[in-house]
């Protein structure tokens, strides 16, 4: 059987259905499948870029824990020692206020004894002088008894 | 027209091409065994399993080759029918609509090759017929449907048990309440039922056999218009013209049949097989 012709002919029949369906067919098909893997591709690059930038954050924010907490440390001691410092203080005050409240005191003491003993000693002479004179009335002659009396006086004013 | 001048002509350039290259033809018709529907479903299964396995060897979770991406995009597609399908969570489905689909249209496919090709080299090489569609023998359709209507049952009794299964031979369609009309509904229930279960198989195969050996017969009544003539005659110019607009026009079409066909085998398998594990 003689089938030359024909078969040629299939096979130029078949050559052009290849090329109408690379022409026609295989594009939309290769599109697909390469927009397929650019979607992938851009996926698994954003999943990793968001993978980086998520590591990023949390370096960033142990980071901002970190100085904050560094920060707090330093601003509770300086509060203590400000703390310190102003108890210091206030006990050196009341210390001072303290010791000048008594200085001064003292020295109202010694001040009000030493006026108290000069209106007693002045009362006590003259009380001694006035009983001296009103038991001794009689026989006291001021002048025999003057050198005495000069003597008890001024006793009695020095002692 | 050329052909019918020569000897044998035209009816006998048919009769060779839907010949089968048969052997063990000595035991009776049943015994015969169609070796070239048996070699190219062997040959093209195993150009499956090798393109298969080398997208899924190479298979990355990265950013996929042409080849990878060509297969997800088919996977993904028949998976997303059996999962608009089929409700159901067997794993069997979706693997089975892909092998279906797949091979069935790798064999339709053979129908687009030059139809004279493929047997003129089997005759150079001293074999004296060779049909290289597949699926155009009803051998091979009847075959794969017969397989999926064992499936049918396989599913049906892993999802309802064997008692489940078989009462609803009796009890659906038609649904009685009460035990009188519980007989009454159950021949009627179970001739319906065995009618369906026959008619399955038959209608899968012959749907996809009547389909492909149309085809085949028209590239072949096709390719029969410059049929022994030569390139000396006038009229072989003519017809020659014709028989290629006409073969590059039905082969456009036959694309778009073959893809049918093959999805519409598998979409059933997977439409019978959810209608199996469904409860009434």
């Amino acid at each position: 059987m003689d089938i030359a012709v024909t078969l040629i002919i299939q096979g130029v029949a078949f050559f052009a259905v290849v090329l109408v369906v690379m022409r026609f067919l295989w594009p939309p098909l290769m599109a697909a499948i390469e927009e397929r893997q650019k979607k992938i591709a851009a996926g698994l690059a954003a999943g990793n870029q968001a993978q980086k930038d998520l590591e990023e954050a949390q370096a960033k924010a142990r980071e901002i824990v970190r100085e904050a907490r560094d920060k707090a440390a330093q601003i509770v001691d300086q509060a203590s020692k400000r703390a310190a410092e102003i108890v210091e203080e206030a006990k050196h005050t009341a210390t001072a206020e303290a010791q000048r409240l008594l200085t001064q005191a003292q020295e109202e003491i010694v001040l009000e004894a030493a006026r108290a003993r000069e209106g007693l000693r002045k009362q006590v002479a003259t009380l001694a002088v006035q009983g001296a004179s009103q038991l001794l009335a009689r026989e006291i002659d001021a002048r025999t008894h003057a050198a005495l009396l000069d003597k008890l006086e001024l006793e009695l004013v020095n002692g | 027209m050329a052909a019918e001048s020569g000897s044998g002509g035209l009816t006998e350039y048919i009769k060779h091409h839907l010949t089968h290259l048969t052997v063990n033809q000595d035991h009776g018709a049943f015994w015969a065994f169609h070796l070239d529907s048996v070699f190219f479903t062997l040959v093209l299964a195993l150009l499956f399993i090798a393109l298969f396995a080398a997208a899924a060897r190479r298979a990355t979770s990265g950013v996929p080759g042409k080849l990878q991406a060509a297969m997800e995009i088919l996977v993904e597609m028949v998976d997303g029918t059996v999962k608009e399908t089929f409700h159901g969570k067997s794993k069997l489905i979706a693997p089975l609509a892909i092998t279906i689909f797949a091979l069935v249209w790798l064999m339709n496919f053979m129908d687009l090759l030059p139809v004279d090709l493929l047997p003129w080299a089997a005759g150079q090489m001293g074999v004296e017929h060779l049909r290289v569609v597949a699926t155009a023998d009803i051998n091979t359709t009847l075959g794969m449907a017969i397989t999926v209507f064992f499936l049918i049952w396989y599913v049906g009794i892993l999802e309802k048990g064997v008692v489940g299964f078989f009462a609803e031979w009796f009890t659906a369609p038609f649904h009685a309440h009460g035990p009188v009309g519980k007989i009454l509904t159950a021949a009627p229930n179970l001739l319906l039922r065995v009618i369906e279960e026959a008619v399955r198989p038959l209608s899968l195969s012959l749907r996809l056999f009547g389909n492909m050996y149309a085809g085949e017969l028209i590239f072949v009544l096709i390719a029969g218009l410059t049929l022994e003539s030569s390139f000396a005659h006038l009229s072989t110019y003519g017809w020659g013209a014709v028989q290629l607009f006409a073969d590059v026009v039905w082969t456009l079409f036959h694309i778009l049949i073959i893809t049918l066909q093959a999805f519409i085998f598998g979409m059933l398998t997977i439409v019978y097989l959810s209608m199996a594990a469904e409860k009434h």
